[in-house]
């Protein structure tokens, strides 16, 4: 049972929402999407809230389209409408390659990707992929909407760009020909959180885009080790090269679920593995997204 | 508040506060059973419930998300005598203590819907957020693949 005792409001539109968040200032409200962190959370008092705001029977966050060369996905998109979705497999499998590792089918029915990074937590799997593929965050607020560069949206740890009396409505991403790869370490096969992840990007002409999950405070990009990729072949001095680099660029902790330095070269590992597989399949040559490369 | 809720096919109109977690709502107040407290995290799958034909941990779930939404237990799929899928389960003798059963019935159920001829690793994906604390999965996998042979769920 959750010991603390909230309001709960559910509102139909997106005005609705924000003007809610707007006519209570000074308390703690949180939004309510899919609820799996949240709920876990309230149970915990890790979050005590005085208003619980649910945003699901808010019609407009649930698109999934193209516009053009850009992917819409609405707040709402969870990470089983993700790996259901053939837009999605056809423009960005690497969202379904990350999907599907997260959690269990019970969670991703519910979950949201949106609601992934909103909690911010390190090991978000949504967090090294989205930093990996340029996404742009788009708001709700009291003074109109505006948007927030992925690279600019995890500030601390649980802590994002979003104000409180914001909401997410959406996220795009510019597609161009890409090959992409996510790696996660789990302690097992099936429903874990990640130890470490890695979310790998490669364009034509030898153009890399390269973040980590799990093994820093926040979900981070590596602008060293993409500046030491950018404009290169990838071989086997080149992999050496930036898995050498690796250490200087995380700073993973020691818990219950590895060791620092366990996480550390397995970042090695797994970014050389990444950077292999995502230059392959931007060749077409395979391994098909969701082949497990650890 | 007041909310509505369908729960295996009957009208429900409950009396919720907000903070009040639908698995416990649906035990202490419809009086249905089958959804197990487990974990209370979303880890197990022991609460696990269908919402709308898709399977959720109504651990996580506020009471007042279920609002106009139509929650099946496995009471609700037993309706007409046990679905094929229980059928081999209790043929098969594939639950133990059968504290997991209600939660792994379910999450198979929606496989089957989903994807009625799953390969070994599918039924292992699907079932992967329901522990068995007896720790017997060769026969509930061995069971689902069974009753997938079968031709319905």
């Amino acid at each position: 049972m959750i010991a603390k005792e909230f309001d709960y409001q559910r509102p139909a539109t997106l005005e609705e929402a924000t003007a809610i968040l707007v006519a209570h200032p000074g308390e703690t409200t949180r939004i309510l999407a899919g609820g799996t962190d949240l709920v876990a959370w309230l149970r915990d008092d890790a979050v005590a809230p005085d208003l619980v705001v649910d945003i699901k029977d808010i019609p407009d966050l649930r698109d999934i389209r193209m516009e053009g060369d850009t992917l819409h996905l609405g707040s709402l998109t969870t990470f089983t409408d993700l790996i259901e979705s053939d837009i999605v497999e056809e423009h960005a499998p690497l969202l379904i390659e990350m999907a599907s590792t997260v959690a269990s089918a019970g969670i991703r029915n519910r979950a949201t990707m949106v609601g992934n990074i909103c909690s911010a937590v390190p090991s978000c799997d949504a967090g090294p992929v989205l930093l990996a593929l340029d996404t742009t965050v788009h708001l709700a607020g009291p003074g109109g909407a505006r948007s927030v560069h992925i690279d600019d949206w995890f500030v601390g740890l649980r802590q994002t760009a979003l104000t409180d009396d914001e909401v997410v409505t959406h996220v795009t991403i510019k597609l161009q020909e890409h090959g992409g790869a996510y790696v996660k370490l789990m302690r097992y096969a099936g429903e874990d959180l990640a130890q470490a992840a890695v979310g790998i990007v490669v364009y034509p002409d030898h153009d890399y885009r390269v973040a980590f999950g799990a093994v820093a405070p926040t979900p981070i990009r590596s602008a060293r080790i993409e500046e030491a990729l950018a404009g290169k072949p990838l071989d086997e001095s080149l992999i050496a090269e930036v898995v050498g680099m690796v250490p200087d660029e995380i700073s993973p902790i020691t818990d219950m679920r590895a060791t620092a330095e366990y996480r550390t070269h397995m970042c090695q590992v797994m970014l050389k593995r990444g950077l292999e597989a995502a230059v392959q399949r931007l060749a077409g040559i395979g391994p098909a997204y969701e082949t497990r490369l650890i | 508040m007041e909310v509505e809720i369908k729960v295996n096919g009957e009208d429900w109109a409950l009396s919720v506060a907000p903070a009040d977690v639908l698995l416990d709502v649906l035990r202490e107040q419809v009086g249905t059973k089958s959804p197990k407290i487990g974990c209370e995290r979303g880890d197990c799958g022991s609460c696990t419930i269908l919402m709308d034909g898709r399977t959720v941990r109504s651990c996580l779930v506020l009471a007042v998300e279920a609002e106009r939404h139509e929650i099946t237990t496995v009471e609700g799929i037993s309706f007409e005598g046990l679905s094929p899928l229980q059928d081999v389960f209790l043929s098969s003798n594939a639950f133990q203590c059968g504290f997991c059963a209600p939660g792994i019935v379910l999450s198979a159920t929606e496989l089957l819907e989903q994807n009625p001829d799953p390969s070994r690793h599918d039924v292992q994906e699907a079932l992967a957020g329901n522990l068995c604390r007896c720790t017997g999965y060769e026969p509930i996998i061995e069971a689902v693949l069974e009753a997938a042979k079968g031709g319905s769920a």
